[in-house]
């Protein structure tokens, strides 16, 4: 079966900081997968490329099996993205935007689908609000709704809960994991490990743009015989260090 | 086909929710010109004989309020997106370089010729000016805007800040407009000015569109489309291969 991504020697490089070392990466269709680090490890540069919003210096991305930059409008079709950054267009309500985003890709009658959304999400009574009169949360759920309306088989938020309030916290991974359990393939980044522990499959942390652990969370959990993610994320950064220091 | 479309009509919606900003001031600052000119300048020699100082002055100054408008459309509307992030969504899609190019020249056309039938007819009410060759008319107004609506996505795939599209605005296409003929025959300007002028294709995009008019220009209407014409194509090319390339816009 293809893999949902697929990640070979992917380099990138911003002036002097190297921000991706050569990463290999495959996430097999319908994982539920966390892509862990600190800031500035190199997780938005990794989704970036993948999207096709960068060029890799060096290295092959596919999503479905569609090259990124060869075959980039399957890669895109099969591939939605929350971006880490709350962006939004003030000029449009949210009904607009998301039936905007759905003609971006040439979807008619996708009416239901966006209500279905926006109700998942909590926006119905905001469906007619402009972007701008939103707060901070409702237009990160906004953003969601935007990566979701065209159906992708392969769905990757950048800390999708950041500035979040509980109650839709938990609402969206309802969501996520109901679309999970429909045969979407789910990438997230975050960093409320505990979220990851609970969600998540398979786990991969980068750091200093490499990846210094990749392995199913169970695996990572009993092979340290640390009680949580976190604990385990922390000794992994231990070890990394002194490995870099040797 | 789709696609192209939604992202069309994004950009028309975009000017026309702030029509006030977008097509009234141009009307409004176009019609004040024409005013302060014609009156400074109506016992000035007739530029074509028996054609009056105004007549000459309206399809110049429609002409000069087309090609800002159709650039500030395309250009604005790129540099904003790009500082406050949210090109993003465009970026995001299988949109290829042809229909997000065409999409942003083609919403550029639209505001410049809306901007630009709207000065004629106000004007027309007041002062009945000939029409006497339409179809240059038609064809000069979208080349124009064409040109000056690709030179505003270029300007704003380059642009990184608003004062870097400020700019273009100031230093290419100000002068570019100012020095073509639009406000006097480029006949009546020193040689060296008279010279520099030929080599501004708006120049010919304004003799070919006022000839449109009284029947009367500098050069033939059939060298400015030629001149036009390239102008556009070079231009559109050149958009075109930067776009694909993903030249400041995937870095
Ligand atoms: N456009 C850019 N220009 C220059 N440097 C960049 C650019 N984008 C990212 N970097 C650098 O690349 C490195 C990786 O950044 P990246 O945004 O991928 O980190 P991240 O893992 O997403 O971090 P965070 O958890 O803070 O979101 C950082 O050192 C960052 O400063
Ligand atoms: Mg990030």
């Amino acid at each position: 079966m293809t893999a949902a991504i697929e990640i070979r020697g992917a380099d990138k490089r911003f002036g002097t900081v190297h921000a991706l070392k050569s990463v290999d990466l495959t996430v097999e269709a319908g994982d539920f997968f966390a892509l862990l680090g600190p800031n500035g490890a190199g997780k938005t540069t990794l989704i970036n490329l993948l999207a096709g919003l960068s060029v890799a210096d060096a290295g092959t991305l596919k999503v479905m099996g569609f090259d990124v930059g060869r075959d980039y409008q399957q890669a895109r079709r099969n591939l939605g993205v929350v971006p880490q950054e709350l962006v939004f267009d003030p000029f449009f309500t949210v009904r607009e935007t998301l039936e905007i985003q759905s003609g971006y890709f040439g979807l008619k009658h996708n009416d239901d689908w966006i209500d279905d959304i926006l109700d998942n999400l909590q926006l119905a009574d905001k469906a007619h609000a402009n972007m701008r009169t939103l707060s901070g949360g409702m237009k990160r759920r906004v953003l969601i709704a935007q990566a979701l309306v065209h159906r992708p088989p392969v769905i990757v938020l950048d800390e999708p809960t950041a500035g979040v309030d509980v109650e839709l916290r938990q609402s969206l991974w309802k969501f996520i994991q109901r679309l999970n359990r429909e045969g979407h393939t789910i990438l997230l980044t975050t960093h409320y490990l505990e979220e990851a522990e609970s969600l998540c499959r398979r786990v991969a942390i980068l750091k200093q743009g490499q990846v210094v652990a990749l392995d199913t969370t169970q695996h990572l959990l009993q092979s340290r015989a640390l009680g949580s993610l976190e604990d385990v994320f922390v000794a992994i950064m231990q070890d990394s260090e002194l490995k870099v220091g040797a | 086909m789709r696609g192209f479309l939604t992202l069309f009509f994004k950009e028309v919606l975009r000017f026309w929710k702030v029509s006030l900003q977008t097509v009234l001031a141009p009307l409004i600052s176009t019609l004040l010109y024409l005013l302060v000119f014609s009156h400074v300048m109506a016992d000035h020699a007739e530029v074509y004989p028996g054609v009056s100082y105004a007549a000459f002055l309206v399809p110049g100054l429609a002409m000069m309020s087309m090609l800002q408008n159709a650039f500030a459309n395309s250009s604005s509307s790129l540099v904003q997106s790009k500082v406050t992030g949210n090109l993003v969504f465009v970026l995001l899609t299988p949109l290829s370089h042809w229909e997000f190019y065409w999409a942003y020249v083609l919403a550029a056309v639209v505001r410049g010729v809306l901007v630009g039938s709207v000065v004629v007819l106000t004007v027309w009410f007041f002062f009945p000016i000939p029409g006497r060759e339409p179809l240059w008319i038609v064809v000069f107004a979208l080349l124009a805007t064409i040109l000056s609506g690709s030179l505003g996505v270029l300007a704003g795939i380059w642009a990184e800040k608003f004062d870097q599209m400020a700019a273009w605005q100031n230093f290419i296409v100000l002068p570019l407009t100012f020095l073509s003929g639009a406000f006097y025959s480029i006949h009546s300007l020193p040689p060296f000015w008279h010279t520099l002028s030929r080599f501004n294709p708006f120049f010919y995009v304004i003799d070919g569109f006022r000839y449109g008019f009284l029947g009367n220009s500098d050069v033939t209407p059939w060298q400015s489309l030629l001149i036009v014409g390239s102008a556009c194509l070079a231009l559109s090319w050149t958009t075109l291969a930067l776009l694909r390339s993903g030249w400041r816009l995937r870095t």
